[in-house]
């Protein structure tokens, strides 16, 4: 037993605090916003909006209205637009609380990789590295293991880094683990998976 | 100073040269300078370097440009959408410089407003600060962190596309089409804008106004497909 994809980004909705300013990256943490219920969250696309709205519904798409994974969305009545510069202004100036993303791999000093794989396909780091130096939270939202069976939690990261020593918190399948001066702490597990398991699965130093 | 012209061939008469910089606005194939692009590929002019967020898709923004073998480099954040852009990277035809989307967006900024250089924390730790001055802050909270420098960009030419731009060039842009516009727009040398309405000056409230035509020289008024890149849609609740 483990968390899926939708049990994951509950549990990663729960960190957010009524008021925050988010940003949610691609794939899984883009699910965070069905579960924030009735707190006051505005999310931030990196394109230039705060306050994203839910998918349009068809017929009403706006080639003009995009988030920063390139889909149509739509404003909300709170909604503000923006040019890039004004965009990573505030996240490079610390006044996103949060930001929740993806991971290839995270290691134990809270080293974050999720950009670039050598030799596979190239295709950039987008506003990752900008989002992981200046916003006040990280947090990981990422599968605990490969295809493989093994750990994406390492004691140290074999990818091209997107930030050093950036990640306070990694949610997986598996459960929840903090960095800390040492290694990684066990927050929780996810259901039906105990602490040996989710020791044997992780190759990062717990403490 | 008449800074309308009839389409954007003729908008762009002069100022393209071979191994120019140009930074190009838009996000994707949002808010992209599409009329313009295609003038370019009309001109031929070749050994381009593009300072753009994205490489557009393979028939689709500078995509069409790759087509014809035009561009010498790009300097982008992300470039994933564009099948003969990674054939053209990987035989070694193209160059990239990839920049943060954030620091990128800076570097056209601060170009644009005489800032030569700058420091930022972002990609310190990464491959991106290789080469790069490094230097300690200590910043509010009293902590100490190093940043690394990074330079403004100034282009050639910028190309852009806006909303609306009365008879002056000052620019409206539209939801999250504006992205880079204002900063492509701000580093230029040369600043060509193409706008889907051209209106008489007074029709912009001041307060409105989003660029000053001060960074704007030519603009020109068409017709734009406004491609969607990824239509996602949700159930009628």
């Amino acid at each position: 037993m483990a968390w899926d994809r939708n049990q994951m980004a509950k549990r990663a909705a729960t960190e957010l605090k009524d008021g925050w300013y988010v940003n949610l990256g691609i794939g899984i943490p883009t699910l965070v916003a069905n579960y924030v219920g009735d707190k006051d969250i505005t999310l931030q696309s990196e394109n230039g909006m705060l306050g994203m709205g839910p998918f349009p519904i068809e017929g009403d798409e706006d080639p003009d209205l995009i988030n920063a994974g390139k889909q149509t969305i739509t404003e909300l009545n709170r909604t503000a637009y923006f040019d890039s510069a004004t965009s990573f202004g505030m996240i490079r100036g610390g006044k996103i609380a949060c930001a929740v993303l993806g991971a290839m791999e995270v290691n134990e000093k809270g080293d974050l990789a999720n950009w670039m794989i050598p030799g596979k396909l190239v295709k950039g780091m987008g506003g990752a590295m900008d989002l992981v130096a200046g916003v006040g939270r990280v947090i990981a939202l990422m599968d605990h293991t490969n295809k493989h069976g093994d750990s994406k939690l390492l004691r140290q990261c074999t990818l091209p880094l997107t930030g050093k020593a950036v990640v306070d918190r990694i949610i997986t399948n598996l459960g929840v683990l903090d960095v800390v001066v040492g290694g990684l702490k066990i927050v929780e597990c996810a259901d039906g998976v105990t602490e040996d398991e989710l020791h044997a699965a992780t190759e990062a130093k717990i403490v | 100073m008449q800074k309308i012209y009839p389409n954007a061939t003729s908008a762009l008469d002069g100022l393209l040269t071979s191994g120019m910089l140009i930074a190009a606005g838009g996000f994707g194939l949002c808010g992209i300078p599409e009329l313009l692009l295609g003038a370019i590929k009309d001109a031929g002019t070749k050994n381009l370097i593009f300072a753009s967020n994205n490489a557009g898709i393979d028939d689709f923004g500078i995509g069409i440009l790759l087509q014809t073998h035009q561009v010498k480099k790009m300097i982008s954040s992300y470039v994933g959408e564009n099948a003969e852009f990674m054939r053209q990277y990987l035989s070694g035809e193209l160059e990239l410089e990839f920049n943060p989307q954030g620091t990128l967006a800076e570097r056209m900024r601060a170009g644009g407003s005489g800032i030569p250089g700058f420091y930022t924390k972002t990609g310190v730790g990464t491959v991106i600060a290789d080469g790069k001055e490094h230097k300690d802050f200590v910043g509010s909270d009293g902590n100490t962190q190093t940043y690394i420098m990074e330079e403004g960009i100034v282009a050639d030419l910028a190309i852009v596309k806006a909303w609306k731009a009365d008879e002056t060039g000052n620019l409206i842009f539209r939801k999250t089409a504006r992205n880079f516009n204002p900063v492509a727009a701000m580093c230029g040398k040369v600043c060509v804008v193409e706008v889907e309405e051209i209106v008489p000056v007074g029709t912009f409230d001041p307060d409105h106004i989003h660029l000053p035509g001060i960074y704007v020289h030519r603009i020109i008024q068409g017709d734009h497909e406004k491609r969607i890149e990824q239509r996602t849609v949700r159930e009628k609740s």
